[in-house]
């Protein structure tokens, strides 16, 4: 089960790393990571999904990050009400058939079309937890080049 | 006044109380050693800088103060390592200060550069990078405030060398304020009427007290507690001293070699209360089997000690003395109910299972009766410090602790070569204390240069060296289940005498069982350092055993 977790951290050189080694040292998973200064600008905030059926490990994960002395405040979002997204950005090849797939995407998915190139498609996607499985899905049917993704950001409600 | 870095450094240090330094030089903390040269601290060259950082661990595990110690860049850093784990799973307040390369070299493989933040980030509580003399004087506050409080543990500031040499003004006046640490030092109240609750429930209670008791300094508390509930005490390898070995309620180390009555106690118990204790692999065995039949209250200042190894019922976080200041203030009016046929039937497993090896009139020395005789003739009131292995757990089954902060040993990450330095520490915090190592052949000799530093600074070190051979403990493993195949494990001893009349100290070579009380007495009598070989029965082994992963209800030897 995939886990969001916002960390509030400060905001200085060395801590994402002291994150991520925290992670690698203790054989956690991490799925994403997106790291960005907040209003303040002394702090930066993380948000995390880890997947993990395991209790234990997701107390781990929480208790140890919040051990670490630059980490302020860590949140769970699993059992809370949450605001998600994603973004991608996918590059994808040109060529008639496809045309029409993109534009059903773009009617049923918040999706963009920033760039339209000679040979390709670039497309901007918002996605959410509860859309991104089938997002992904359709994108795959596409034959997708080239994919970059922020990892999942989080507020609470 | 602008004074430079090096004296800021210097200066904060005093402020921090600081008295002794152990270190080595080198090219990036010249600076600092030209600060020592005529500054109001000791500084003690050690032969190694592993041996710095395990001297400044050992000062501080006997002393309750900050051990500091000293390195310069690169390889001098790099060997502080193990030191800093060592006093990172044991919970050790510590400073490691290490020079760096020049700030504008930083990141570019200079001459004796590393990344030193990289290499001890996940081995230390915390450390710095100090790239601006500004934040000197105020991240060596922080870095001290960090290592004494909470959970203690090493913090490590890398110096680059051109801030040794900038100036600036030296300001200590500012307080330490984190706003992202902040530990728990009282019990929750809700948890506290909880675990009351749970322990006037009780009808077979048993406490564990581990490495927090001492680092606590919680002996009082603990004491009329266990004496209030009456319930038996074990301790674990760093709780040693916590409470009286000699008190009845006392049933010595649980675990891996723990006693059996210990092991049986925390098997049939109903009520577990585990002081500052964090349920190590080797105190646990086989983890469905832990206390299977006992509700567990698990006292900790670190929160993620809690349900991480073993499921807890009644977790307190916080300080143990406060927590157990406050069961004890609740339980003063309690009738608690009576204990007296778990009492009983402990009383019985210590009579029937006392920790106990083969006493024959000839054949070698056991290293068990070499323990029990220092302990005889010390009267219990020695500090003694061990290596790693077959030597370390001797010394905890056979010297009896009845005082906190003498038993000095690396629990958590077992490293050989801690005890000899770590000694040296100890007897430098307590010049009126005699210091005793107890070393296996082979551990000693993983930090034997450091004769040079006992002889030149006649530091009263007494070494014990229980000569089997063998790396004792994996000789054992291999005999009892790699069917005696002796990989790796035979030792071609130097000859230790020898060894220490060319450092300048006094050896000693004891081989027959009669010497041994003489030997003894000699060794404790001589004002100066002594290294003793003691040559013993190759083949002992360490007993009663749980075979790793084992239930700790199932042990090998010790039941017969």
């Amino acid at each position: 089960m995939k886990h969001t977790i916002q960390a509030l951290v400060e905001n200085k050189f060395g801590v994402l790393a002291r994150i991520a080694s925290l992670f690698s040292a203790r054989g956690y998973n991490i799925e994403s990571l997106a790291v960005g200064e907040t209003q303040d600008s002394t702090v930066s905030c993380m948000t995390i999904v880890v997947d993990t059926s395991d209790e234990k490990i997701l107390e781990q994960i929480k208790k140890q990050l919040n051990k670490l002395i630059d980490v302020i405040q860590v949140v769970d979002f699993t059992k809370r009400e949450y605001i998600d997204k994603e973004l991608f950005l996918a590059k994808i090849d040109k060529n008639k058939k496809d045309r029409e797939v993109i534009d059903n995407l773009v009617k049923k998915y918040p999706v963009e079309i920033v760039e339209d190139a000679v040979n390709y498609y670039i497309l901007e996607i918002r996605a959410d937890r509860h859309n991104i499985d089938d997002i992904l899905k359709e994108l795959r049917k596409l034959g997708v080049q080239e994919l970059a993704r922020t990892g999942r950001l989080a507020i609470g409600k | 006044m602008k004074i430079n870095g090096a004296n800021i450094l210097g200066q904060a240090l005093i402020k921090e109380g600081v008295e002794h330094i152990f270190g080595y030089p080198g090219g990036s903390v010249i600076p600092i050693f030209d600060f020592l040269y005529d500054a109001p601290i000791n500084f003690f060259l050690t032969r190694h800088e592993q041996a710095a950082v395990h001297a400044a661990d050992g000062y501080a595990r006997s002393s309750g103060k900050v051990g500091v110690c000293l390195a310069t860049s690169g390889p001098g850093a790099t060997n502080l390592a193990t030191g800093i784990a060592t006093a990172h799973m044991d919970s050790v307040p510590l400073i490691a200060i290490t020079g760096q390369v020049k700030t504008s070299l930083i990141g570019n493989d200079a001459f004796q550069e590393a990344d030193v933040i990289g290499v001890t980030r996940s081995i230390s509580k915390h450390n710095y990078l100090i790239k601006d003399i500004k934040d000197l004087a105020p991240t060596v506050k922080e870095a001290f405030y960090l290592a004494r409080s909470g959970r203690p543990g090493p913090v490590v500031i890398d110096l680059p060398v051109d801030i040794q040499t900038q100036t600036a003004e030296f300001d200590y006046s500012g307080e330490v304020d984190l706003r992202s640490y902040k530990p728990t030092y009282f019990g929750h109240p809700g948890q506290i009427k909880k675990a009351v609750k749970v322990i006037r429930d009780s009808k077979k209670p048993c406490i564990i007290a581990g490495g927090g008791v001492i680092i606590s300094n919680v002996t009082d508390e603990l004491f009329k507690f266990a004496e209030k509930i009456n319930a038996p005490v074990t301790t674990t390898l760093m709780g040693m001293g916590g409470f009286p070995s000699t008190h009845e309620l006392s049933l010595g180390m649980p675990g891996m070699h723990g006693t059996v009555y210990a092991n049986m106690a925390i098997t049939e118990c109903d009520l577990l209360i585990s002081v500052g204790c964090r349920f190590d692999d080797r105190v646990t065995g086989k983890v469905s089997e832990f206390a299977p039949q006992a509700k567990i209250i698990h006292i900790d200042i670190d929160p993620t000690s809690i349900s991480k190894n073993i499921k807890v019922d009644v977790p307190i976080v916080g300080d143990a003395k406060n927590i157990l200041g406050q069961l004890n203030e609740e339980l003063a009016s309690c009738q608690l109910k009576a204990c007296g046929k778990w009492q009983k039937q402990v009383g019985d497993w210590k009579k029937k299972y006392p920790l106990k090896y083969k006493k024959e009139k000839d054949g070698k020395i056991k290293p068990q009766a070499i323990i029990e005789e220092i302990y005889n003739q010390t009267k219990g009131q020695a500090i003694i410090v061990t290596e790693v292995g077959q030597n370390q757990m001797w010394a905890a089954q056979f010297y009896q602790y009845d005082f906190p902060r003498h038993f000095l040993s690396s629990g958590g990450l077992g490293t050989m070569g801690y005890g000899f330095p770590a000694a040296i520490g100890a007897k430098i915090a307590n010049p009126q204390k005699e210091v005793v190592v107890i070393a296996g052949d082979g551990s000693i000799q993983m930090n034997i240069q450091e004769l040079a530093t006992v002889a030149s600074y006649n530091i009263g070190v007494k070494v014990v060296i229980l000569n089997n051979g063998y790396l004792g403990m994996v000789r054992q493993w291999q005999e009892l289940f790699y069917n005696r195949r002796y990989s790796g494990t035979t030792l071609n001893n130097p000859d230790f005498v020898k060894v220490a009349s060319g450092y300048g100290v006094k050896g000693v070579k004891v081989e027959k069982k009669k010497d041994v009380i003489g030997a003894v007495a000699d060794i404790l009598k001589h004002k100066g350092p002594v290294f003793a070989d003691f040559l013993i029965e190759e083949e002992e082994n360490v007993f009663p055993m749980v075979p790793a992963g084992e239930a700790i209800s199932r042990m090998i030897g010790g039941m017969a």
